[in-house]
């Protein structure tokens, strides 16, 4: 009886560390795909056009734009009706790629290699990573918080720069707007789409 | 008297912007004088369009071991503020491997320009200062501050800037107190202009394209600055560990 209570014990952590491993696995396989990915959109002799389509690609099938949407709204998502959702949605989304594909454009020299992966839980895999320097910049150390709920379809919620990450500054951004504006969260709406209309 | 009165008014006022403030009701960094600060920040952006930006541009140009040795003097230099505050804040043992630095770099280093002490095995730590060591203390942050050309600070950060300039700072000592007669007051200042062009140059792209893709730049800064300092505080080399997941959690409900 005691040898097969151990045995069930060793079998429970031999389906734990499994798991932990392919998690982990997948998250790490899947950061270096996309950065590679990224890297030779970035190196290649394309149109600036054509590299930020490329990366809006990259973005659209790798990022949970909606999940990042709705936590950047913090406490003033409580406030939302349905249509406001859709709405939000709808304009986020497009900030966001325009966003991101905009500020990664910029980087000519982007070579980013994956250290280690940390699982946090069932959901939350952190896979550490690092830009490498060059002439002009120093090392810069990237962490992507990869959200694992699905593990065939894994999804960045949030890229921690040199310990500042980008998800909560967002956020912090659109309180402020929401807060000056005396919590009418119909302000940041305003801000989004004269950003997306530029 | 009056000198001992008005310390204690002081104290009170600083104890009250630093701990009633930051201490709110969303522990959130009250930004209570936005209004200047927004206005302080239009000034600071002025000034780097027409001076900063410029100027790092050029110094980016320099060949890429001058920069080098140039921000390994600064860092060197830094170590004056550092140190002290390693001994304040408990962490002897880097105390010691920064002294071990500053005295290896500062000599054989040839004041700083080179970095032996790192290939002896005293590795680069993180720099330490008064803000840091309140915050250590466990003091919040008051109110945000945005200081014109120095940029964005705190009530905390700000007081601690002022202990560095009140005898803190072996640095600021013997240039601008003129302790000795090797150094001029020209000096500090040089090397803090320094310090800053150094450091907007290595962050020319990263800056340019936060202000492009931001929708309130201001926000962002202020954001990016308290989280920097929240994690140069816990000691951290990255936040992740530390960050709260109940905002990501309560969406997956």
């Amino acid at each position: 009886m005691r040898n097969f209570g151990i045995r069930i014990t060793i079998l429970i952590f031999f389906f734990i560390s499994l798991t932990s491993n392919s998690i982990a696995n997948i998250s790490s396989s899947f950061i270096n795909d996309i950065t590679s990915k990224a890297s030779n959109i970035l190196s290649s002799q394309d149109t600036m056009e054509v590299k930020i389509q490329e990366l809006v690609k990259i973005g659209e099938n790798s990022v949970d734009i909606d999940g990042i949407g709705f936590y950047t709204l913090g406490k003033h998502r409580k406030s939302l009706n349905e249509d406001q959702k859709d709405q939000f949605k709808k304009i986020f989304r497009e900030y966001f790629l325009k966003s991101f594909s905009t500020r990664l454009v910029e980087y000519k020299e982007a070579k980013i290699v994956v250290i280690s992966e940390d699982i946090k839980n069932e959901k939350y895999t952190i896979v550490k990573s690092k830009l490498l320097a060059t002439s002009n910049r120093p090392e810069i150390s990237i962490d992507w918080r990869v959200y694992t709920k699905n593990p065939s379809k894994p999804l960045i919620r949030d890229l921690i720069i040199e310990g500042l990450s980008l998800a909560r500054t967002q956020k912090e951004e659109f309180n402020s707007i929401i807060i000056n504006n005396n919590g009418d969260v119909n302000a940041l709406f305003t801000s989004l789409r004269e950003f997306n209309n530029k | 008297m009056i000198k001992s009165l008005k310390i204690v008014i002081y104290a009170i006022t600083i104890q009250f912007l630093v701990v009633s403030f930051s201490y709110g009701e969303e522990k959130e960094v009250k930004d209570c004088f936005e209004k200047i600060n927004r206005a302080t920040f239009a000034f600071n952006m002025a000034l780097d369009k027409v001076l900063f930006r410029p100027v790092a541009k050029g110094y980016r140009k320099l060949p890429s071991p001058i920069r080098t040795g140039t921000s390994n003097a600064l860092n060197n230099l830094s170590n004056l503020v550092t140190i002290p505050n390693n001994i304040l804040q408990g962490d002897l043992k880097a105390a010691g491997n920064n002294t071990i630095r500053l005295i290896i770099n500062t000599t054989i280093g040839i004041v700083g320009i080179f970095d032996p002490a790192d290939v002896l095995g005293f590795e680069k730590l993180e720099k330490e200062d008064f803000g840091q060591t309140f915050g250590a203390m466990g003091i919040g942050e008051g109110c945000y501050l945005v200081l014109p050309v120095i940029g964005p600070s705190t009530v905390r950060d700000a007081v601690g800037s002022l202990i560095s300039m009140s005898g803190g700072d072996a640095w600021y000592n013997v240039t601008v107190k003129n302790d000795t007669q090797y150094f001029k007051e020209s000096d500090y200042y040089y090397s803090k202009l320094t310090e800053g062009v150094d450091f907007r140059a290595k962050n020319l792209e990263s800056f340019d394209s936060l202000e492009k893709t931001s929708v309130d730049f201001y926000a962002t800064v202020r954001s990016l600055y308290l989280q920097d300092r929240d994690r140069k505080i816990e000691n951290l080399k990255v936040k992740t560990d530390t960050l709260d997941d109940s905002d990501w959690d309560s969406l997956d409900k």
